[in-house]
């Protein structure tokens, strides 16, 4: 596996608390050439990344993971007023869980925006202005609603996704999404945690596409997200 | 069914499926109403397997795989489900809707595996016939006290509870195990996907009644390696990694502080691979 190409000046010349040898350790996991261009093709266009127009996904696995970092950020944002700002009525057992998912949303984000280095796009504005805060069914509905869709999100993305070890890293976090889910939808309706309308008649969850997604998920996204260059 | 609208559909994605479908597009593009519904699964199959021939002796396996993993989760929930007294009575729903489950994959897989010309697995000892349409049903294939290591299984809901949560966390992990087996067909990945989450669903749910019931620390998600009992120690082996993809994750920025150790275990699940299962699921299959 050649992946000197991955640890040029490009990718080891920017801050963070990762160091360049765990830096380079990631970029080795892109796999063979394929995913070494496209993660310095991706370096290239960095500067086209966030425009004041918006953000630009970008293409091929680089561009997949920066839809994920989008909805992770998403989510974060979402968590963290959830819990500096709680609901009537909230439980010191949902405080304790709800925050617990705050913090892997967080660490999602985090991972995404260091693993990504500069390919990454920058911060999203989110818009909550249709929530309730105080309210329980208010945040727990949009709860629900945020984590079924990030289950439906990556399970319809792995597919675009090129390399086996970036598959993986999606695998490893859409199932603590699907735990989130389930854990969210028992807090609504007890024993709803698959219900019949995220199952189907197969037994397969939900998967959707980038731009189904998307769609949804800016509603509650202020900045305008190109994901035209995704792959399809 | 209208073939036509399907194809079209598929157009839409793939433009050139009516020439990956060629001899037989001027056949396609003519089919209607008219044409037999009863033959079409079978004109499809077929055609579908030339045009898009990608599966492989190792897609074939690991579907295959993945059903002796959903025949032991069905058995166990539909012999469990069936013991008068052991699942208390509000979790009762639940556990039907997770053997329901667990039946509809194996029947998914079952399908899947013949529509793409494998050979369909069966347990050992199968009385059920047709390995496809026959009866999924087989006790004489399993013994879920794993040779008396969780011998009060059929009395002991705790022991139950234990041994499923067991199941469906390891189920998540062979699954996430095998994604890249898969990335040769596209579809039965996505499928695959579908199906994983599925048993993440379920893991939390049980992990969350194991909690109310007096496991406080047990989670919805995985904190650490903790397993619900010893002999499930090795389900949980390796859920403690914090390290992904060359990332160390308790060294990023959290709410306050650096994201702490636990919560890096629990954010990330961990695959183990097909000789790790095996070893796993091995207690509970009889010789």
């Amino acid at each position: 596996m050649k992946t000197q190409n991955a640890t040029g000046p490009s990718l080891l010349a920017e801050e963070g608390t990762v160091s360049n040898l765990s830096r380079r350790r990631f970029f080795k996991l892109a796999g063979g050439v394929a995913g070494v261009g496209m993660i310095l093709s991706a370096c290239h266009k960095d500067n086209n990344n966030n425009t004041s127009a918006g953000v630009n996904l970008g293409s091929g696995d680089i561009g997949i993971l920066n839809y994920a970092y989008a909805l992770e950020q998403l989510e974060a944002a979402f968590y963290t007023h959830v819990i500096s700002s709680q609901y009537t009525g909230i439980t010191s057992d949902e405080i304790a869980l709800l925050t617990d998912i705050r913090d892997h949303e967080v660490a999602h984000r985090e991972f995404f925006k260091t693993a990504l280095g500069t390919s990454a796009i920058g911060a999203l504005t989110v818009n909550f202005s249709s929530i309730d805060f105080s309210s329980r069914a208010s945040v727990l509905g949009t709860a629900k609603a945020f984590e079924d869709l990030g289950v439906a999100a990556y399970n319809g993305a792995g597919r675009l996704i090129k390399s086996p070890d970036y598959l993986l890293l999606a695998g490893k976090i859409v199932s603590v999404e699907a735990r989130h889910a389930a854990y969210i939808r028992d807090l609504l309706t007890g024993n709803s945690f698959a219900g019949s309308d995220v199952i189907n008649n197969d037994g397969l969850d939900v998967e959707k596409s980038p731009a189904t997604v998307l769609a949804t998920a800016g509603t509650y996204i202020s900045t305008k997200i190109d994901a035209s260059n995704l792959p399809k | 069914m209208d073939l036509k609208f399907i194809i079209d559909e598929i157009q839409k994605a793939d433009p050139e499926v009516y020439e990956k479908l060629s001899p037989r597009r001027e056949i396609l593009k003519s089919f209607g109403a008219k044409v037999a519904v009863a033959a079409l699964p079978l004109a499809l199959g077929s055609m579908f397997k030339k045009a898009y021939g990608k599966v492989t002796d190792v897609v074939l396996d690991t579907l295959n795989f993945a059903l002796e993993l959903e025949y032991i989760e069905f058995n166990f929930y539909h012999q469990y489900n069936l013991v008068s007294g052991l699942i208390a009575g509000g979790d009762a729903a639940a556990f039907a809707t997770i053997e329901a489950h667990e039946l509809a994959h194996v029947n998914f897989l079952r399908k899947a595996i013949q529509a793409s010309g494998g050979t369909v697995y069966t347990p050992t000892h199968y009385s059920g016939g047709d390995p496809v349409t026959g009866s999924p049903i087989s006790p004489a294939s399993y013994d879920f006290t794993a040779g008396g290591t969780f011998a009060d299984i059929a009395s002991n809901y705790a022991t139950f509870l234990a041994v499923s949560q067991t199941f469906e966390d390891t189920g998540v992990r062979a699954y996430k195990g095998q994604a890249a087996n898969l990335q040769s067909n596209l579809d039965v990945l996505t499928d695959a996907l579908q199906i994983h989450s599925v048993e993440a669903r379920h893991a939390a749910h049980v992990r969350n009644i194991r909690r109310l019931a007096g496991a406080t620390a047990n989670k919805p998600w995985i904190t650490g390696n903790t397993a619900p009992a010893a002999p499930a120690q090795g389900s949980y082996n390796g859920e403690d990694n914090t390290t992904q993809g060359g990332v160390v994750i308790t060294t990023l920025s959290g709410v306050s502080g650096n994201v702490s150790t636990n919560a890096a275990t629990e954010a990330f699940d961990e695959p183990l691979t097909k000789d790790q299962i095996v070893t796993i699921v091995t207690p509970f299959i009889r010789p």
